[in-house]
């Protein structure tokens, strides 16, 4: 079965940032900026956390926007990224609703791959992978 | 500093509004935090000026593990204390040090002063801006406005002063990112001094791991996360927190209260760290990089009208704030305490130093040393209302009597009288120990006057023989150096020993021997005497208030002599350092 990533309880979330310092290790990068996700607050540090996550949507929106065959269809929801065929529009990250697409330094857009490394550095389990 | 053989230094002139970096190779050896900051202050400050020159530089620096390895997420400051008037440090968590090492910073001084009030944002560049129309503003309402007006959320660190700051309270701090704090010894009045409201640091460059580092570095990072996460090394910091000791220290007759007129606080029970955690605790927040989350939020609610108008205020606490604004000035229970934590907050000011301060004003007004047209109400311990107001009079300036006040104990005890019951050492307000010859020697003789130098109060609840204890502080201190250098919080320091942080530093390509981090540690340790010595510092200075000595400890009651010779035997030992 394939496995998507879901937000299971944002509010035990306490900022370590450590889930998106997994994603940008993964991705050979010590820089929290260069993760699929994002974890902010609201209103500061005495405001909430929000935790922005690819929704892995059935019918993405960014692969729509996407022109040039660079994001198809991932078995399970979200999108499969083919970086030969990104030409760094940034039109995905335009088209994404909960603004879950950043670009990195060099222009392309992270796309998160569903593969649950962050997951596994969140002391208070606020996200995790689901079966879907 | 990352996988380079050298620092990176912003120099930052307020007055020409002008900044430049240096890639500093020769500061390579000093690790970073305390040592660069200290050996950057070395080379910067002019002794012969007022602390509040606007020529007095202000440094930050992190460490080659900052945010790279779990719960390394200190920034150490180094400044001119207008306090003590010597050696300043202070270290701050938040998300300061990842701003600075992913905008590839790894020091900053700043000299000079702004033409009018101004703060700093630091993103690819430097910008110089207008703060006129924060001038005067909390430290909460500046927060709210710098960010608002700057970008990069959950990557920024934002560094502001309230007023205490403005009007150089000596004991005003800068704050971090709403709950942590550069508290100690006055960073925040160089700050106003040099018309600086804040700083906001955006980190979001991208800086590679070298594939040949990348299992080692994995390796070696998930070993300390397990270390952290896994197992009760550092529960105490997460669970009820560090105010988890306001109890065993009441019962060990080591909980300063009432201006240290007693260590043992008739209302610990209503002030422990399980009463907050059971009535006032909302939720915990972690420094960026850390995953124990130690910043325990309280929550008060105050009726402001009458109809039922109600406003709702957050605020961090410790067992250092329990202590100062709780059993020190005599406040009952959780929601007192978190009322006189937030109007200190507000104003900016040291929290510890506040709490000793308004501790010695009850007790000197209670003698007739000070009267009512000093203090412009009475005082008497455990009356939240007129603290609050002291408070905000000893932010403003409100008269002759609170501009002395906000100068320190030993400074208003000096004029006013009442140096007995003055409770400082070295200069800067007590902490929240009275344990034993380890607590009041510790930090009389720490470096920074801190409680964080050498953990004196932790060699006496260790039972140390009395005569091993100058060594034993001795070798704390020159430990913790590498420890603040690298800059690992020191909740950590036992998740991070010798092996551990030699393991760390090898996996991003720093390779040092135990015997290396000793030499370093001791070359950090003379760095800071020497900048003592250039100040006129002695430890021969130290005279210890009586009170220290009339109060019980864990230990029993102190002797004079015993401690004073102390004293001396840890001066025979930082002489023979600096031969």
């Amino acid at each position: 079965m394939p496995k998507v990533l879901r937000v299971v309880d944002r509010r035990r979330c306490i900022g370590c940032l450590s889930c998106r310092q997994a994603c940008a290790r993964l991705r050979g990068d010590y820089s929290p900026s260069n993760a699929a996700l994002d974890v902010k607050t609201a209103g500061g540090m005495s405001g909430e956390f929000i935790i922005t996550i690819c929704m892995s949507c059935e019918d993405p929106a960014c692969m729509e926007a996407c022109k040039f065959g660079a994001l198809t269809k991932r078995n399970g929801g979200g999108v499969v990224f083919h970086k030969d065929k990104c030409t760094k529009c940034g039109a995905c990250a335009r088209a994404c609703s909960v603004s879950a697409i950043r670009m990195d330094k060099e222009g392309y857009p992270i796309i998160c791959t569903h593969c649950g490394y962050c997951t596994r550095y969140c002391p208070h389990r606020c996200i995790a992978t689901k079966e879907v | 500093m990352l996988h380079k053989d050298f620092i990176r230094v912003l120099y930052i002139d307020l007055t020409n509004e002008e900044y430049r970096f240096e890639e500093r190779r020769d500061l390579f050896k000093y690790l970073g935090g305390t040592g660069v900051a200290a050996k950057l202050l070395e080379e910067n400050i002019k002794p012969e000026l007022d602390p509040l020159d606007p020529a007095q530089p202000i440094i930050f620096a992190n460490g080659p593990l900052s945010f790279v390895m779990p719960v390394c997420t200190k920034v150490v400051a180094t400044f001119y204390s207008p306090h003590t008037r010597e050696y300043g440090e202070s270290h701050a968590g938040g998300r300061l040090a990842m701003a600075m090492r992913f905008n590839n910073i790894d020091a900053i001084v700043i000299t000079g002063r702004a033409k009018h009030p101004e703060y700093l944002v630091i993103d690819d560049k430097v910008l110089f801006k207008d703060a006129r129309a924060m001038w005067g503003l909390s430290v909460e309402d500046t927060g709210k406005i710098l960010r608002q007006h700057t970008s990069g959320s959950g990557i920024r660190s934002s560094m502001r002063i309230g007023r205490s700051g403005e009007n150089l309270v000596s004991y005003a701090g800068v704050n971090v990112d709403t709950y942590r704090h550069f508290g100690r010894l006055g960073l925040g009045a160089v700050f106003g001094s040099k018309l600086l409201k804040g700083i906001v640091i955006i980190g979001d460059e991208p800086v590679k791991i070298p594939k040949e580092n990348m299992k080692k570095y994995r390796e070696v990072y998930d070993s300390i996360y397990d270390t952290v996460t896994k197992t009760d090394v550092m529960e105490k910091y997460h669970a009820v927190g560090t105010s988890i000791n306001v109890l065993p220290l009441n019962e060990m007759n080591s909980l300063p209260s009432l201006n240290l007129q007693t260590t043992r606080y008739e209302h610990a029970e209503n002030i422990s760290g399980e009463r907050f955690a059971k009535e006032v605790l909302v939720r915990k927040v972690a420094c960026s990089g850390c995953q124990i989350g130690c910043i325990h939020i309280g929550q008060f609610r105050r009726e402001f009208d009458d109809g039922y108008e109600y406003e709702t205020v957050n605020v961090s606490y410790d067992h250092e704030l329990v202590f100062a604004l709780g059993s020190f000035v005599g406040l009952k229970n959780p929601e007192e305490v978190l009322q006189l934590i937030d109007v200190v907050e507000r104003e900016g000011l040291d929290a510890i130093s506040t709490g000793v301060a308004l501790g010695w004003a009850t007790e000197a007004y209670k003698r007739g040393i000070i009267t009512i047209d000093d203090t412009l109400m009475p005082f008497e311990f455990g009356v939240l209302q007129n603290y609050m107001a002291a408070v905000h009079y000893i932010a403003t300036g409100k008269n002759e009597f609170y501009k002395s006040l906000g100068k320190g104990v030993d400074f208003a005890s000096k004029k006013y009288g009442g140096q007995d019951f003055a409770c400082h050492l070295g200069g800067n307000e007590m902490p929240g120990y009275h344990t034993g010859y380890g607590s009041i020697v510790g930090f009389s003789v720490g470096s920074r006057h801190s409680h964080l130098d050498n953990a004196g109060y932790s060699i006496d609840q260790a039972r140390t023989k009395e005569e091993d204890i100058v060594k034993k502080i001795f070798e704390e201190e020159l430990e913790r150096n590498i420890l603040t250098s690298l800059v690992i919080c020191l909740f950590a320091r036992k998740v991070y020993n010798r092996d551990t942080i030699i393991k760390a530093l090898d996996a991003v390509g720093i390779t040092l021997t135990n015997s290396e981090l000793t030499e370093i540690a001791k070359e950090i340790l003379r760095t800071k005497y020497r900048i003592k010595e250039k100040l006129g510092y002695s430890l021969d200075q130290i005279k210890i208030p009586k009170r220290f000595f009339k109060t019980i400890t864990l230990n029993g009651k102190l002797d004079e002599e015993k401690a004073n010779n102390m004293v001396k035997e840890y001066k025979a030992m930082i002489d023979e350092l600096m031969k």
